[in-house]
C-alpha cells in the first residue's frame, strides 16, 4: 500500500491541486485586467448619449457591495468551521455565503433593469458597452461561485459531512470566492467611484 | 507482481470506464502518451488541410491574371490557411510533444491533472471541428455594393478577414454573414483548450518532478515547455477578451472596434498583437527545445551553455510581451512608441542570438552523426537564422513601413514558422519515433524527405523576399502581366509542390516504418535524458519505479564517465546496465497506480461548440444542449470516484482492517 504512495511528487511543498488553482487565478487577473484597461481607455473619450453618472445609484450599489464583502466573511467562517470539523456550522455558513452571493446577483439584475429603463442600454454608446461586458463578466463569475457553493452544500447534506481532502473542496471554492470579491472592490472603485 | 490498480467501486451513480483497448479506451483515456499521440495525428491532419489550402493559393498565383480561384474563395483560403496552420497545426503538434515527453523527461507517471489534459485535447478537437463546420453552415456575404457580391461557392463560405481579423474589415459591415463569427468563436474555444493545458503543464513541471530532478537539471525541452506554458497562460486571456468584444460587436450591436460608435479599431490591433506576438514564441520555443535535445545527442557533447539557453528562453518569453507594436508600425501609433518598440525588437534578437551561438558551440568539435533528425536540426538553425535576420530588419521603422503587407513579410514569417518551428518539429518526430513506436524509421526515406523539403522550402519562400521588395502585395488575388512578377511566382508554386511531395514521402515513411520498421534497440541514439532509460514503446506506467536523478543529462552520466582529458569514456558495465534497465522497465516490482479513464472530458468539451452555435444563431435550444452537456460533464467529473478511493481492492481486505498508515 505504501508503495503506491512512494512515487514522489510536490517538490514545491504546495499541494498540486492548489498550485494549479493559483495559476488559474493568476490568468483570471489578466482576463479582468484586459477588461478594466479597455474600460479605462474608453472612459476618457467623448461619447454621445446617456452616461453612467446619469443613471447610477451609489448608495444602492454600496449596499450590494457590502453584501458581497460580508459573504467573504461567512466563507471564512465556513472554512474555520470545517477545520474544527463542525459539519453543521460549515453547511450553515456555506449556505449563507451562497445566499449573500445570490442577493448581490439579484441586486445587479435589478440595477441592470433600472439602467435599461432609463435608456442606458448595451449598445447605447461605447461606455455602456464596456460597462455591461465588464460588470457582466464579473457577475458571471459570482454566478458560477454561487452554483459551486450550492453544489458543495448539497454534497455536504447528502454525505453528512465534508472534508478538506475532497477533490473539489471547500478551500478552492473559498479561494475563488475571495478572488471574485477582491475583483469587485477594484471594479466598484474604478467604475462607480472614480 | 505487476498490478495496475483499476477502478472498481463507485461513489455515486457514476463508475469509471474500464475499456483498455478499442475506440472507447482512446475516447476515455487520460494517459498522457495516448493523448499526445492523438494530438499529433489530429494536428497533422490539420497540417495537411492547411497545406492543401496553401497549394490552392499557389495555383492561383502561379501565373498572371489567373482565374483558378475567385477573389472571395482566395480570401477564404488565405484566412483559413493562416488560422489552421497556427491554431490547429503547429500549436497542437507542440502540445503533442509536451504531452508525450514532459512526464517522461521529469520522471513522472502522468501530468498533474490527467482528466484536465483529456479535456484540453477534446476541446481542441471540438474547436477545430467547429471552425471547419463553417464550410458546411457558414455564410460569407458581401458588403453592400462590394465586388464580391456575386460569389457564393462553399469554398468561399469560410472566414475571409485574414488570420488576424483586423477591424473594421472583419466587422459586420464589411464581412457580413456568419463566417467571421465561426472564426471568432472557434478561436475562443481553441483558446480554452490551450489555457487549460497551460495550467496543467506549469503545475506538472513544478510539482511532479521525480527525486533529484531539480529545476536546473531539467532537460531544455522541459524548460521550453515551461516558458511556453507561461506565455499561453498570460497571453490567451487577452485575446479571449478581445474576441468577446468582436462577438459582441457582431452579434449584439456594440461598437468596441467601430469608429462610428466611438470605438477604436486600433485597440483591436493592440489587444490582438499583445497576444499575437507572444504567440509567435509559443510556436517557436518548442522547436528550440527539441533542437536543444537533438544537437547534443548527435554531436556526442553536452549542450553548450545549458543555463544560458534556459535563461535566454525565458528572456525571449519575457521580452516577447514588450514588442507587439512592431506589427503595427503602419498603424496610428506615435513616433515615440515606434522608436520604443523598434528598440525592444532589436533587443529580443540578443537572447535569440545567444541560443544560436550555443547551438553552434554544441556542434563545434563534436562527432556528428548526420541522420535525419540531426539534418532537420541543422536545417532548422540555418533557416531560422535567415528568418531571424529578416525579422531584425523589421525593427527599423522606415524600412518596415515599406515592407508591411508585402511578400517580404510573408517570406519572413514562413522562414521562422516553417523553416524554424516545423523543421524543429520534424526533427523531433524522427528523433522520438523509436521511443513512441518501438520501431526505427527508414533512414533513406527520411533523408530524401529532408533534402526535398529544404530545396522546396527555399524555392517557395526565398523568392518571396524579392517579390515583396518588388512590391507584390500580401494577400493579392491576381497580378497583371506587366508587373513582371510571373516568373518568380511560378518558381514559388513549383517549390510549394515539391514541399507537398516531401510531405507525402514523410507520411509513407511513417506508415511503413510503424508497421514494418526494424525493432528499435533499447537506446537507439545513445541518448542523454531519462526518457531513453525506459523501454520503447513506453510502457503504460512510464517508469516502473520512480527514477532518482543525480545530474543534468542523468542517463548519459549513468553510461559514461570521463578520462583525464575530460573526454567521454564508457563506464564498465554500461551495456549490462541497459539490459538491466530494460528488464526492470518491463517488469515493475511494485504496484502501479495509474489515473483512471473518464467519460466526462469529452462530454464537457462537446458542450462548447453548441454554445458557439447558439450565440451565432441566437438559439435557446442549442444553448440549453450546450449547458446541459457542460453540467453533465461537470457533475459527473466532480462526483466520479477519485483514484485514491479504490486504493485497496477487494482481495486486500486484511489491509483494510489495519489502520491506514499514509506516509
Amino acid at each position: 500500500m505504501s508503495d503506491a504512495h512512494a512515487y514522489p511528487h510536490e517538490p514545491t511543498g504546495v499541494e498540486t491541486r492548489k498550485l494549479g488553482f493559483w495559476i488559474f487565478l493568476s490568468t483570471e487577473i489578466l482576463f479582468f485586467g484586459t477588461l478594466i484597461t479597455t474600460f479605462l481607455i474608453f472612459k476618457g473619450r467623448d461619447f454621445p448619449g446617456i452616461k453612467l453618472t446619469d443613471v447610477y445609484d451609489i448608495p444602492f450599489t454600496s449596499v450590494s457591495s457590502f453584501v458581497l464583502l460580508m459573504s467573504s466573511l461567512t466563507m471564512v467562517l465556513a472554512h474555520n468551521a470545517l477545520e474544527t470539523d463542525d459539519q453543521e456550522k460549515t453547511r450553515v455558513w456555506l449556505l449563507a455565503t451562497a445566499m449573500l452571493g445570490a442577493v448581490f446577483l439579484a441586486g445587479q439584475i435589478y440595477e441592470f433593469t433600472e439602467f435599461y429603463h432609463k435608456g442606458f442600454e448595451l449598445s447605447t454608446n461605447i461606455f455602456s458597452s464596456t460597462f455591461y461586458v465588464l460588470t457582466g463578466f464579473h457577475g458571471l463569475h459570482v454566478f458560477i461561485g454561487v452554483v459551486l457553493l450550492l453544489a458543495l452544500w448539497g454534497i455536504g447534506q447528502r454525505q453528512k459531512g465534508l472534508s478538506l481532502n475532497d477533490g473539489m473542496n471547500l478551500e478552492f471554492i473559498a479561494l475563488y470566492w475571495h478572488f471574485v470579491d477582491i475583483v469587485w472592490i477594484v471594479l466598484f472603485t474604478v467604475v462607480y467611484l472614480i | 507482481m505487476t498490478k495496475i490498480i483499476q477502478p472498481k467501486k463507485q461513489r455515486n451513480i457514476f463508475s469509471r470506464p474500464t475499456a483498455e483497448e478499442g475506440v472507447w479506451s482512446w475516447i476515455t483515456t487520460v494517459d498522457h502518451k495516448r493523448i499526445g499521440i492523438m494530438y499529433g495525428y489530429a494536428a497533422f491532419f490539420f497540417l495537411l488541410v492547411g497545406g492543401l489550402e496553401a497549394l490552392l493559393l499557389r495555383i492561383q498565383l502561379s501565373q498572371p491574371d489567373n482565374n483558378f480561384l475567385s477573389a472571395a474563395e482566395y480570401n477564404a483560403m488565405f484566412t483559413m490557411h493562416g488560422t489552421t496552420m497556427i491554431f490547429l497545426a503547429i500549436m497542437p503538434i507542440s502540445a503533442a510533444f509536451f504531452n508525450y515527453l514532459l512526464p517522461l523527461q521529469i520522471g513522472a507517471r502522468d501530468v498533474a491533472f490527467p482528466r484536465l489534459n483529456a479535456l484540453s485535447f477534446w476541446i481542441f478537437i471540438a474547436g477545430g471541428l467547429f471552425l471547419y463546420s463553417t464550410f458546411l453552415f457558414g455564410t460569407a456575404g458581401a458588403p453592400e455594393g462590394g465586388y464580391l457580391a456575386e460569389e457564393v461557392s462553399r469554398l468561399a463560405s469560410a472566414p475571409n478577414g485574414g488570420w488576424f481579423g483586423y477591424q473594421p474589415n472583419a466587422g459586420l459591415k464589411y464581412s457580413p454573414g456568419t463566417a467571421m463569427d465561426y472564426w471568432a468563436i472557434g478561436l475562443q474555444i481553441l483558446g480554452i483548450a490551450s489555457l487549460v493545458s497551460a495550467f496543467n503543464f506549469i503545475t506538472t513541471i513544478l510539482n511532479m518532478r521525480t527525486k533529484g530532478m531539480r529545476l536546473m537539471r531539467m532537460p531544455v525541452f522541459t524548460w521550453m515547455t515551461f516558458a511556453v506554458s507561461f506565455l499561453l497562460a498570460f497571453s490567451l486571456p487577452i485575446i479571449a477578451i478581445a474576441l468577446f468584444f468582436v462577438t459582441f460587436d457582431r452579434q449584439f450591436g456594440t461598437t468596441f472596434f467601430l469608429t462610428e460608435g466611438g470605438g477604436d479599431p486600433v485597440l483591436w490591433q493592440h489587444l490582438f498583437w499583445l497576444f499575437g506576438h507572444p504567440e509567435v514564441y509559443i510556436l517557436i520555443l518548442p522547436a528550440f527545445g527539441i533542437v536543444s535535445e537533438v544537437l547534443p545527442t548527435f554531436s556526442r557533447k553536452p549542450l553548450f551553455g545549458y543555463p544560458a539557453i534556459v535563461f535566454a528562453g525565458f528572456g525571449i518569453a519575457f521580452i516577447g510581451f514588450g514588442v507587439w507594436a512592431h506589427h503595427m508600425f503602419a498603424s496610428a501609433i506615435s513616433p515615440v512608441a515606434q522608436a520604443g518598440f523598434g528598440l525592444s525588437t532589436m533587443i529580443i534578437a540578443v537572447p535569440t542570438g545567444v541560443k544560436i551561438f550555443n547551438w553552434l558551440g554544441t556542434i563545434w568539435g563534436g562527432k556528428l552523426t548526420l541522420n535525419t533528425p540531426m539534418l532537420f536540426a541543422l536545417g532548422f538553425i540555418g533557416m531560422f537564422v535567415i528568418g531571424g535576420l529578416s525579422g531584425v530588419t523589421h525593427s527599423v521603422v522606415p524600412a518596415d513601413t515599406q515592407q508591411t503587407d508585402t511578400y517580404y513579410i510573408v517570406a519572413h514569417f514562413h522562414y521562422v514558422l516553417f523553416g524554424g518551428a516545423l523543421f524543429g518539429i520534424f526533427s523531433g518526430l524522427y528523433f522520438w519515433f523509436p521511443k513512441v513506436w518501438g520501431k526505427m524509421y527508414n533512414e533513406t526515406m527520411g533523408k530524401i524527405h529532408f533534402w526535398l523539403m529544404i530545396i522546396g522550402f527555399n524555392l517557395t519562400f526565398g523568392p518571396m523576399h524579392w517579390l515583396g521588395l518588388q512590391g507584390q502585395v500580401r494577400r493579392t488575388w491576381v497580378y497583371a502581366e506587366e508587373t513582371n512578377l510571373g516568373f518568380w511566382n511560378l518558381i514559388v508554386t513549383i517549390g510549394a509542390f515539391i514541399l507537398a511531395i516531401a510531405t507525402l514521402i514523410f507520411m509513407a515513411n511513417w506508415m511503413y516504418s510503424r508497421r514494418k520498421g526494424e525493432v528499435a534497440p533499447f537506446d537507439p541514439w545513445d541518448a542523454r535524458t531519462i526518457e531513453w532509460s525506459i523501454p520503447s514503446p513506453t510502457p503504460v506506467w512510464n517508469f516502473s519505479k520512480a527514477p532518482e536523478v543525480k545530474s543534468l543529462d542523468d542517463f548519459w552520466h549513468q553510461k559514461y564517465g570521463e578520462d583525464e582529458d575530460g573526454r567521454a569514456l564508457k563506464r564498465e558495465g554500461a551495456d549490462e546496465l541497459l539490459a538491466q534497465l530494460e528488464d526492470e522497465g518491463l517488469n515493475p516490482k511494485e504496484e502501479i497506480h495509474l489515473p483512471s479513464p473518464s467519460y466526462f472530458p469529452i462530454i464537457m468539451a462537446f458542450g462548447l461548440p453548441f454554445i458557439g452555435y447558439a450565440v451565432i444563431y441566437k438559439s435557446i435550444p442549442l444553448a440549453l444542449i450546450g449547458v446541459i452537456l457542460l453540467l453533465i460533464g461537470g457533475f459527473g467529473w466532480g462526483t466520479e470516484p477519485l483514484e485514491e478511493e479504490f486504493e485497496s481492492s477487494e482481495e486486500e481486505k486484511p489491509d483494510m482492517e489495519k489502520p491506514q498508515n499514509y506516509e
